[in-house]
């Protein structure tokens, strides 16, 4: 691994002298995401606030390349760090080439005016970011999604080596969160550039991330690649999850199943059954799910929602135990419904199930399900 | 794109200072004495001939404190607007003048009935006090509500007191000389000799060169405190200074001119529009030119448009200044909207 080029031990982050989080290490690396997650309020802004030194830090020490931050000069501080941060600023009759170009300040001279190679830098920060399009555009006229791509060319023309930012993806729509994450991605790798970030979505988190640092109670809980940190049901303890869960493999996120003897029979399998289990967690009817092998892409959701599930291990037939059980629990439920319609030699046994539902008169369709649920 | 705006600049550059040109002539001009403009321009070179006296002694020295102090007045409103992010923010609606008002007032006073005549750099020290006192008061406050709309009623308020003490103080002060007094306490460019010009200019042009060589950390304040330190301003000293500055050109107009209404925002908020940009550097030399021929016009009206009586100057910066204050109010409220 490359050396870190920001790096802070013992470091104490707080306001007015009181700690919020203590203890902190982490090291910033080229070409590497550091990403912070955590609950709100935990302080992830706190730790950037004091990496981009708008807060004092209450002890421990940061360094940058190897020297005390404390000790090196503001200008030689912004040639070296740049941020993104959160809020959005509102400065009056600027143009997004203004904003960018502003960018170039550790570098101009006395009066701030801009040379030839201020100039062509901060084109090169907007081909980048690829937002020349705005250039003539007033900064307080555009969208959240440009906003934000503009700021991290301001960011960019700065030349950093570490780049700081504060919950980047926070009010964009889901294209452009993909769109500025997979930018700054290629930034990353282009340019070398060790970023630290604060996110608040954890599939993306999982996904762009190099490192997790998982901040919680006023410490850091942990500190790894997106394996080590998104272990089964440590999100949910990270963040206090009580009414729901969420897939640590697929990043997904289940709301909490509905509880009770079950009403309705799922004869699901190989993703059929998914949008049938959310439908009924939604309508509060507590429901069973089987025979589903485990691994299968229907056995996470059904494991989150079901009230009751009954399961084979994967790549075998399904058994004659676990069909009893299902049997057993289906012939309870008032209907069953089977979005399955692929049946082989693995999932036989739901084949059975089917037809044993159907000669008792249980097999109901979707949309006759409400009706006959209020008799 | 650069070269547009450079032509823009110049453009506006160049007529404000025609603009400047003929008021100056204008004040020159128009009087009590009307004078043709041969006559002023063999008055100008020679020194000599019938009306010499009104315009050495009395119109020159006037036009140059009005088109000074009211360049300064303006310059130092926008540094207060980009202080507080707050285009509606200025040395008069903070309180700013009316505490140094006060403060000046306190001490003629005083000085007055000990008998000692005090220099004018004295009064600028008595008016920077106030200044800054007043700007105290406001940033407690700041620091504490981070509303615009409650700082600016604040400094309404803190206006109002010193106004009102002011007038209580000049009411009960029975020298002679407190008639010198009121009419300053009103708001006037006029009775200023060479030595009050020499003395203004000199602290003028100081404060102005001081809020040229901010105008780099002002511009990148312009995007928020927090991105001004990422790119290495340091932003502690960085408000001290421009505090420091603010409060002296606005004590400097006080102390000669009284407090003159909606010159810091107006103004400011014109040449905004006029040269489509806020960028500092390009600002302070236009909000002073800006504010020179704004003080040179209004001064100008004050004057003549009831002769021989003399309208006060701030009467006539708030009838020209209130409509772009709240046209500009009107303005911004449309584009929050569509925001």
């Amino acid at each position: 691994m490359k050396e870190p080029i920001l790096f802070a031990e013992h470091l104490d982050v707080g306001y007015k002298g009181e700690i919020v989080i203590g203890d902190i290490r982490l090291e910033a690396v080229p070409g590497q995401i550091l990403t912070l997650i955590g609950p709100n309020g935990a302080g992830k802004s706190t730790i950037l606030k004091t990496i981009t030194r708008q807060l004092d830090p209450i002890g421990g020490v940061i360094t940058l390349e190897g020297k005390d931050l404390k000790t090196l000069k503001e200008r030689d501080i912004a040639r070296s760090v740049a941020a993104v941060l959160t809020g959005r600023p509102t400065p009056e009759l600027m143009t997004c080439w203004d904003v960018v170009s502003s960018g170039r300040y550790p570098y101009t001279g006395r009066l701030g005016i801009l040379s030839q190679h201020d100039r062509e830098k901060t084109e090169e920060a907007m081909a980048l970011v690829r937002v020349e399009s705005l250039r003539e555009r007033d900064f307080n006229q555009i969208s959240d999604g440009q906003r934000q791509r503009v700021l991290l060319a301001r960011a960019i023309c700065q030349e950093p080596r570490v780049l700081i930012m504060d919950e980047p993806t926070s009010f964009l729509d889901i294209k452009h969160k993909l769109d500025f994450l997979t930018l700054l991605r290629e930034l990353v790798h282009s340019k070398d550039l060790a970023v630290i970030l604060s996110l608040h979505e954890l599939d993306l988190a999982q996904r762009y991330a190099d490192r997790i640092l998982c901040v919680r109670d006023g410490r850091v809980d942990r500190i790894g690649t997106p394996e080590e940190v998104f272990s089964e049901g440590y999100i949910e303890e990270l963040y206090g999850v009580e009414r729901g869960s969420f897939d640590a493999l697929f990043g997904n996120v289940e709301t909490e199943a509905v509880t009770g003897d079950p009403l309705v029979f799922v004869i699901g399998g190989g993703g059929s059954g998914i949008p049938v289990y959310r439908r009924l967690q939604r309508q509060r009817i507590p429901f069973a799910a089987g025979v589903i092998h485990e691994g299968d892409l229907d056995y996470p959701v059904a494991k989150a929602l079901s009230a009751r599930l009954v399961t084979q291990d994967a790549y075998g037939p399904i058994g004659l135990a676990a069909l009893r059980e299902a049997e057993e629990i289906m012939l309870r439920c008032r209907a069953v419904l089977c979005p399955q319609t692929r049946f082989g030699p693995m999932n036989e046994g739901n084949l059975r199930l089917r037809e044993l539902a159907a000669e008792r008169g249980l097999l109901t369709e979707p949309d006759q399900l409400e009706e006959l649920l209020k008799r | 794109m650069e070269e547009k705006r450079r032509f823009r600049y110049t453009l506006c550059f160049v007529s404000l200072l025609i603009g400047m040109f003929i008021l100056l002539v204008a004040n020159v001009m128009v009087g009590s004495a009307r004078l043709s403009i041969p006559q002023v321009l063999s008055i100008l070179f020679t020194k000599t001939g019938d009306n010499a006296a009104i315009i050495w002694k009395v119109r020159m020295p006037r036009l140059l404190a009005a088109a000074i102090l009211g360049g300064a007045l303006s310059v130092s409103g926008f540094l207060l607007q980009t202080f507080f992010a707050n285009p509606i923010a200025g040395p008069f609606v903070l309180g700013i003048s009316s505490s140094a008002k006060l403060v000046v007032a306190l001490t003629m006073i005083w000085t007055l009935s000990r008998g000692v005549a005090v220099g004018s750099v004295v009064l600028i020290a008595a008016a920077f006090v106030g200044a800054m006192l007043s700007m105290g008061a406001v940033l407690l406050v700041s620091n504490r509500l981070h509303s615009m709309a409650l700082l600016i009623v604040c400094g309404v308020m803190i206006g109002y007191i010193c106004s009102a003490v002011t007038d209580i103080v000049v009411t009960f002060a029975s020298d002679s000389n407190i008639v010198n007094l009121h009419n300053w306490s009103l708001g006037s460019f006029s009775g200023k000799d060479w030595g009050d010009v020499t003395v203004l200019t000199i602290v003028v042009f100081l404060g102005l060169a001081g809020a040229f060589l901010l105008s780099k950390p002002m511009g990148a304040y312009q995007l928020g405190e927090s991105y001004a330190r990422s790119m290495g301003v340091n932003v502690k000293r960085f408000r001290v200074e421009l505090i420091l500055l603010t409060g002296v050109l606005s004590a400097c107009v006080t102390a000669f001119a009284g407090p003159i209404s909606f010159v810091g925002i107006a103004v400011p908020h014109l040449s905004r529009r006029l040269f489509n940009t806020s960028r500092p550097i390009v600002m302070i030399p236009a909000c002073f030119l800006g504010g020179a021929v704004f003080c040179l016009l209004c001064d100008l009206i004050a004057r003549t448009l009831f002769a021989p009586t003399e309208l006060s100057i701030s009467s006539v910066t708030a009838v020209f200044g209130v409509p772009v204050v709240i046209w500009m109010l009107l303005h911004r409220q449309g584009r929050s909207d569509r925001g």
